[in-house]
């Protein structure tokens, strides 16, 4: 275990070496598809009150740039003129008190000038009233859940994780426009619609951030915390968590796809459709094929970062000859449904549905030369999650 | 006895209660830890210095960056100071030692195997720390690694460290101080260690009772941090930045102290404004614990909390900006010079107020929900505590080294050094300010493209910052052992105070009879 920060895929110091002084090249001329780059500047933002907080931002700024050109103009002057060379005999004085309280009561006063407009942000950030729509936002090491909170209870939910390949992330391959804040899944919300978000966490903390949104949160476990936004402008934002959360904190960024009303219905309606749908496949019972099929996808979305692309393990056990995918399919599904506490192996029981559980175990019991020949339905895994 | 030299050899060292012997290994022990915390930064820049995986895994970048932060704050800066106030404190009060010498020795000793603790969780199964130098609960309890108990156990210790050595300040500082120096006559980096003393006294405590929460959570089943047992993970936030804010002022008020000789020094004029400049130091250190919360400003506090911190926050602004212009006073119609000592000072008060700058950004908690947990935040803490504290110790080293040592260091070297650092800094941590604002979270091993260009210039800058730190120690090597005699006791002209009444280098033992205080020599 010790030794795992060294690169995994080592290739000798020379290719190394010599990968990245390409990598070097290439960071700074050739990205097929150029993202906005020497980008100085807070990110204007879509909504009403980040624009508040841009504002506030740029005068803050401003009143600094200012008082500094003054202080350090002086500065530099008294540097300049009263060098020894120019200035052989010093000066003796050393207090002036209205000099000094004319400086503590200066600062004082502009300070007082930054009060009205910061409080009047602050309180509008903080008015969370009368919102359209909730969404309920829950952070996991590495990935959010989005709950669409609806009055019938039907809500609609899922998992959104990062879609970046892990060989892009290991420069084996060359790096998309979006690499690292790209995602399997966006959260979709309409324009013009006052939404709440109501963040939390499953396991330690984190933060849901979209700097064009303005939207920063701490998804506390245990808390659940308030914020909005309300935007006019279609398009998709991106973000980051914004809070130390382990190994992959930096590997767990959302976007955001803001949509017109109308085609935010179209979109609720599909997702509610591929629920009832899934609710539906529950009763049905799966070939072989079918299942390794979908468990290959699942996997490649769900165990590839820990597990590896051939089951050789990583972070995780390996899968391929592994005592628990090719033994008793009562102890495969209690690992995978309730995870091992006390390692990076999380409860998948929350994370996927039945359906997709079953395929990945079939998956697991015959991909990487396991050939249990053995099948998992669906039926099986509800009776297990029953039997908790 | 009488004026006895030291003992010979290694017992010299492991049983001195010499205050000079006590500060120099104060110093070295925190220049070996500033080099180990900066080798750590090293491997971060290099694993930044492109996007994607290149030199450590995810696991291990969050190792670096907490023990980056851990060993600067609490090996680096915090000891550096801790041994010039041993050695400078009793020489500018006129006093023979420190006023518990035994104390004094213990309160050093038991660093190193802290230290020695810390450092080796890197080699444990699972890891050193890696929930960032915050550790903020639950990653640091229910999910940290099986060696975070090495880690609470080490930082108790130095917190131990670190409130008997303020102890054994404040008891000097009351009690030795030469017949006629009276409390608004002393040195101002008296004053402002004296200050910080206090606030130490106040606040390790609460750092303890912090990791002992944890301890408690990790291995005795209580919940103070875990929501599942009915405890709140927001308490840990609030209990570490209770100690937390006031820490960062730890960090920079003696840095205040050091400048606040030398600028006068340099310029050949006495410090303008000093009774302000105490009453500063005093209104800030207040403060400090008052404005915990704006570290939390996305917390999800209620608004009235919320606000109340921005307010308080935002007054920091007027003691700190007195203190600015008090130095910049100082200097005018002064007769300067730009020794090595004043160069690193002048810097100080530029880059210093630049982070302050900066931190009144920050206080404004509407904007600060996007700068929160940013690269901008890195930069604006770099601003201040390298360029205030790293920067001021650097001044302080070239100001009185002379005097230590009874030998002149290189101008020539330490000029090099300060133009080096002073171009690495600024190249290392200036972009960090535009790939903050731009969205580029804080702590990440891999960025999104967008941020390369800078992160890129960012690592080329550091590593030009940490190559030129092995030129000052090749400086202060040399001083000692080839550098010019100096033996006049006001090594610099400018220079004022009662140490440099003394013979240089200065004897084993000084001031074993109190001192005629002369009114040219004191302040105020």
């Amino acid at each position: 275990m010790r030794a795992n920060w060294l690169q995994r895929r080592s290739g000798g110091v020379l290719p190394r070496a010599l990968m990245m002084a390409v990598g070097l090249l290439s960071s700074l001329t050739l990205w097929a598809d150029e993202p906005k780059r020497w980008e100085t500047n807070m990110t204007p933002s879509v909504t009403e009150i980040g624009q508040t907080m841009y504002d506030l931002h740029m005068a803050v700024f401003w009143l600094c740039v200012v008082i500094g050109v003054l202080v350090f103009g002086v500065m530099f002057y008294a540097v300049i003129a009263f060098r020894r060379s120019a200035h052989p005999e010093a000066a003796q004085f050393h207090d002036n008190t209205s000099l000094e309280i004319a400086w503590t009561v200066v600062p004082f006063i502009i300070l007082l000038f930054m009060v009205g407009p910061s409080t009047k942000a602050l309180i509008e950030v903080y008015n969370t009233e009368d919102a359209d729509m909730d969404i309920l936002i829950t952070g996991y090491q590495w990935k959010w859940k989005y709950e669409y909170l609806s009055d019938d209870g039907k809500n609609v939910s899922f998992f959104s994780s990062l879609r970046t390949p892990q060989s892009e992330i290991n420069n084996e391959e060359p790096k998309g426009s979006n690499y690292l804040l790209e995602v399997d899944e966006p959260l979709v919300i309409p324009t013009g619609k006052k939404v709440r978000f109501l963040v939390t966490a499953n396991d330690v903390l984190h933060a849901w951030w979209v700097p064009e949104l303005a939207v920063k949160r701490d998804a506390i476990p245990g808390f659940i915390n308030e914020a909005w936004t309300k935007t006019d402008q279609e398009g998709v934002y991106r973000g980051q968590c914004a809070e130390l959360c382990g190994r992959d904190h930096g590997f767990m960024p959302i976007v955001v796809n803001v949509v017109s009303p109308e085609k935010f219905d179209a979109w609720m309606g599909k997702k509610r459709a591929e629920a009832a749908e899934i609710a539906a496949l529950m009763d049905k019972t799966f070939t072989m094929d079918q299942l390794y099929d979908r468990g290959r996808k699942v996997y490649q979305r769900s165990c590839v970062a820990c597990h590896g692309a051939n089951g050789e393990g990583g972070v995780g056990t390996p899968i391929a000859g592994s005592a628990i995918a090719t033994g008793d399919v009562a102890v495969h599904l209690d690992v995978v449904v309730k995870g091992v506490a006390g390692s990076a192996m999380q409860a998948f029981g929350g994370q996927l549905n039945e359906v997709d559980l079953a395929a990945v175990l079939t998956y697991q019991r015959n991909a990487f030369g396991n050939n249990m020949g053995d099948k998992v339905q669906p039926i099986d895994v509800y009776k297990f999650k029953k039997g908790q | 006895m009488g004026d006895h030299g030291p003992a010979k050899g290694f017992s010299r060292w492991l049983f001195t209660t010499n205050h000079k012997d006590i500060g120099t290994m104060y110093l070295w022990f925190s220049f070996a830890m500033f080099i180990l915390g900066g080798s750590f930064a090293m491997i971060i820049r290099a694993e930044l210095f492109q996007p994607g995986l290149q030199i450590v895994q995810p696991e291990f970048f969050n190792q670096m960056t907490t023990m980056h932060g851990l060993v600067m704050v609490f090996g680096a800066i915090m000891p550096a100071f801790v041994g010039l106030a041993n050695w400078m404190i009793p020489l500018m009060i006129g006093a023979p030692d420190m006023a518990l010498p035994r104390l004094n020795n213990f309160s050093f000793w038991i660093l190193p195997p802290a230290f020695a603790l810390l450092v080796s969780t890197l080699f444990m199964d699972g890891g050193g720390p890696n929930f960032g130098w915050t550790f903020y609960a639950p990653l640091s309890t229910t999910y940290a690694p099986p060696s975070v108990t090495y880690f609470i156990f080490g930082v108790h210790i130095m917190g131990a460290s670190s409130i008997m050595g303020s102890i054994n300040i404040i008891a000097t500082i009351m009690n030795l101080r030469a017949p006629g120096m009276t409390y608004m006559k002393m040195p101002l980096f008296v004053w402002t260690w004296f200050i910080t003393a206090f606030l130490l006294v106040a606040v390790m405590p609460v750092l303890a009772g912090a990791v002992t929460m944890m301890l408690m959570d990790i291995h005795f089943g209580t919940s103070f941090f875990s929501a599942a047992g009915g405890g709140d993970p927001v308490l840990f936030q609030h209990v570490f930045w209770f100690f937390g804010h006031p820490e960062v002022y730890i960090i920079i008020l003696p840095g205040f102290g050091v400048v606040s000789q030398v600028i006068p020094t340099f310029s050949r004029k006495p410090l303008f404004g000093y009774a302000s400049m105490v009453y500063a130091t005093a209104a800030i250190a207040f403060l400090s614990f008052i404005v915990w919360a704006h570290h939390m400003y996305t917390v999800g506090m209620p608004v009235a909390g919320e606000l109340y911190f921005m307010y308080a926050t935002m007054l920091i602004a007027v003691p700190t900006a007195a203190k600015v212009f008090n130095w910049i006073t100082t200097m005018w119609k002064g007769s300067l010079t730009f020794e090595t000592p004043m160069l690193f000072s002048i810097a100080f008060v530029f880059l210093f107020t630049m982070g302050g700058f900066t931190g009144l950004m920050l206080a404004i908690a509407p904007a600060d929900f996007q700068y929160h947990d940013t690269y901008f935040v890195v930069a604006h803490f770099h601003y201040t505590m390298v360029a205030g504290a790293i920067f001021s110790m650097s001044a302080a080293i070239y100001y009185w080294i002379p005097k230590w040592t009874g030998k002149m260091y290189n101008e020539t070297m330490g000029k090099t050094h300060f133009w080096i650092s002073f171009v690495g800094f600024n190249l290392t941590f200036f972009p960090q300010h535009f790939v903050g604002l731009a969205g580029m979270p804080r702590r990440i091993p891999d960025y999104a493209l967008q941020f390369a260009d800078f992160n890129m210039m960012s690592s080329i800058g550091a590593f030009i910052y940490g190559a030129s730190q092995l030129l000052f120690l090749f400086n202060v090597v040399r001083t000692i052992t080839h550098g010019k005699p100096v033996s006049e006791p006001r090594v610099w002209e400018g220079a004022h105070g009662l140490e440099w009444t003394l013979p240089t280098p200065p004897p084993y033992h000084t001031f074993t009879t109190p001192p005629d205080l002369k009114e040219s020599e004191m302040h105020g």
